[in-house]
């Protein structure tokens, strides 16, 4: 393991912060102590913590509907999250955008979008904005499997690749889109495939591994701050939730849901961590985010609602 | 026989009914059946989706992956291939998830669907039927909540539906099919559940024919899909008053029932429209302009719009709840009419 310490146990905090906040996103859910679709992102914490700590100040990302794992992997704070969540004042989009929605552009964070292959033209814009600008940033785009039947996800990597924009389109592959299973609604061998025909070089690697996910994204930077173009992550999943909370998940197998969580992105991080840190140290961490998300949801269940002036507020910017 | 029916319910026994006598019709969308690919899981096709909303459940037991298809999340794809399988014969009924996802076939709709016949000079005609679904009040947020009746009702070529009770969807899902032109199909997600009593046998409610849902001599009050049943409450408040309301609701905004809207204009002076929608360029802004021009001489106060704000539609509960007119505001309106005094 070359990575030092400190960063092995941060990597450890955003991973396990994810799970306990959706731990209590699924309880909420079930309570129906808040409206809405909620789409959990547990099960696949390895991929949004092997991207985006890798990101710098200056640059950028788009996430989807399901993004309280992005969120949470920049370090957006928990209570402005869980706000977003009740719709409530103190949300990080002061509860205008709701979970589905949520942006914070201080963290790189542009905006989750709940038009599927939505953030991927306006990841590849913010790419070719760096270049233009003769910045060395990049910008990355999260996307599910789902996502690459859209016409705006191959004009995204058309673009890219014509302007050769420092972009990096992050597929999480967990195996479904809504209830479709992946091998049928996937005619390419794989979604890493369909990114050579655009001449964007591309890896699938094991989602799982908060570490593979992480060496394929800092070759994928290199490439992309050193004016190399855009690339492509595919990064095999799954999610425990089902498409959004109350989704019976009927469509999924038994025996592929076991598989999937002896493959468990936390239980693999401290099978590899094992003889470097202790296992009580880890729970010590796994205590204390418990602690942090409680006090979290407790300042959102306590903030005020939006004031209904805000209603017709922020539609247009104001004249600089 | 009639019986109590919800509008999803309904909406279910229109496209089983039609699909029992007629081979050329095929469903198609994402997850409209479910569970794509993971036939060994739930084989008899039982347990699936049949939809977000669940208005297609079970028709893949009963019609199978053949006629009840799993698209890719690709709406530009099968809602172009429903315009071209329509041109060989069939009729194709496809599902967009969420009337917000119209920016992604819209292509499709607004220069294919509803020109064809025109551009070719008659000879060709698009007998295709999109079922989408509309509406605020879900906590859904703004890209999942918007209405956008108007950006249909705008094209010559596609006709455009709208119930707000079961008994009228199905008999305007079965006049859809029947259509030999394109047909945007709105649902409103909040209506779904909302009961009715509706016939068993197939029967058709001929497009361009207003429903009077309430009888009123005092002020005409023209209701936008799930509106209709606001204006009804607001008609009951109103009545309390000594205020009787006739509430109308057009079902079909392309077309749309000129006379009966200006027939009851004549008799009562007075309109408001009410639509849940922005305000600008909208059903209401339409229909103002239609009994401005029409029906001028019978007013005794000026129309009065009753909408959501010029604003997308926030996800925070309060925020969402202010955003949907309410029975208060029409009852508003309808008071300054009555209070508007001519100088
Ligand atoms: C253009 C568009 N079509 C359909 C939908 C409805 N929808 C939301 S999520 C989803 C499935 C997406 O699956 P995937 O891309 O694999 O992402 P995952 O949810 O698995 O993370 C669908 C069809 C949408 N939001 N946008
Ligand atoms: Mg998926």
């Amino acid at each position: 393991m070359t990575l030092a310490r400190e960063t092995l146990i941060d990597l450890w905090t955003r991973m396990i912060r994810i799970r306990r906040f959706e731990d209590r996103v699924a309880i909420i859910a079930a309570n129906n102590e808040a409206d809405g679709f909620l789409h959990t992102y547990s099960g696949q914490e390895a991929v949004a913590v092997g991207v985006l700590p890798l990101l710098n100040d200056g640059d950028a990302f788009t996430s989807t509907y399901r993004n309280h794992g992005h969120a949470i992997a920049r370090n957006i704070p928990l209570d402005g999250l869980a706000g977003e969540v009740y719709g409530k004042a103190n949300g990080v989009c002061r509860g205008k955008g709701g979970s589905m929605h949520v942006a914070d552009q201080d963290f790189g964070m542009i905006g989750g979008m709940g038009i599927v292959a939505g953030g991927l033209p306006i990841a590849t814009g913010a790419a070719y904005g760096y270049k233009y600008l003769g910045k060395d940033n990049v910008s990355a785009a999260f996307f599910g499997d789902g996502a690459v039947h859209q016409g705006a996800w191959h004009e995204s990597l058309d673009f890219a690749a014509l302007f050769q924009c420092p972009v990096i389109f992050v597929c999480e592959n967990n195996l479904y889109a809504e209830s479709t299973y992946i091998e049928y609604h996937l005619n390419a061998e794989s979604i890493s495939a369909m990114a050579a025909p655009y001449g964007i070089p591309a890896v699938q690697i094991d989602g799982m591994d908060v570490f593979a996910v992480r060496d394929a994204m800092e070759e994928a930077i290199e490439r992309g701050r050193s004016g190399g173009g855009p690339s492509l992550i595919e990064a095999m999943t799954y999610r425990y939730g089902g498409q959004y909370e109350g989704d019976n998940q009927l469509y999924k197998p038994a025996k592929e849901v076991t598989w999937w969580r002896e493959q468990d992105p936390l239980l693999r991080f401290r099978e590899t961590v094992d003889g470097i840190i202790d296992a009580a140290e880890l729970d010590a961490i796994d205590e204390q985010v418990q602690a942090e998300v409680t006090v979290a949801f407790d300042v959102a269940i306590a903030a005020p609602w939006p004031d209904v002036s805000e209603l017709t507020t922020d539609v247009y910017a104001p004249l600089a | 026989m009639t019986r109590t029916l919800n509008i999803k319910d309904a909406l279910n026994e229109a496209l089983r009914q039609e699909m029992e006598v007629d081979s050329r019709i095929v469903l198609m969308g994402e997850d409209i059946a479910g569970g794509a690919g993971r036939d060994d899981v739930n084989p008899e096709g039982t347990d699936c989706w049949g939809g977000v909303f669940g208005v297609t459940k079970d028709l893949l037991g009963q019609f199978g992956r053949e006629r009840v298809v799993d698209t890719a999340i690709a709406e530009t794809g099968f809602v172009g291939a429903a315009i071209g399988a329509s041109l060989v014969g069939m009729r194709p009924v496809v599902e967009i998830m969420f009337a917000d996802f119209i920016g992604t076939s819209y292509d499709q709709l607004l220069n294919h669907a509803a020109k064809l016949r025109y551009m070719y000079g008659g000879k060709v005609s698009v007998p295709i039927v999109v079922r989408t679904v509309t509406g605020a009040g879900f906590r859904a947020g703004a890209e999942h909540s918007q209405t956008l009746y108007s950006l249909y009702t705008h094209v010559p070529g596609l006709k455009v539906v709208a119930p707000s009770t079961a008994r009228d969807a199905k008999g305007l899902m079965l006049s859809a099919i029947r259509d030999p032109n394109p047909v945007i199909f709105m649902e409103h997600k909040r209506l779904y559940l909302l009961d009715d009593d509706v016939p068993e046998e197939p029967y058709t409610i001929p497009f361009g024919v207003a429903r009077i849902a309430r009888e009123g001599s005092d002020v005409t009050i023209v209701g936008v899909q799930k509106m209709v049943h606001t204006a009804l409450d607001a008609a009951k408040v109103l009545a309390e008053q000594g205020i009787e309301a006739e509430v109308i609701d057009p079902r079909t905004y392309s077309p749309l029932d000129e006379d009966t809207i200006l027939g009851s204009v004549e008799k009562t002076g007075r309109l408001v429209i009410v639509d849940e929608s922005h305000p600008r360029c909208s059903l209401p802004t339409d229909i103002s302009a239609l009994v401005a021009d029409k029906g001028f001489a019978s007013l005794r106060s000026p129309i009065k719009m009753v909408t959501g704000p010029h604003t997308p539609i926030p996800f925070s509960p309060p925020l969402e709840d202010a955003f949907i007119p309410d029975p208060d505001q029409i009852v508003a309106a309808v008071k300054s009419q009555f209070e508007y005094a001519t100088t």
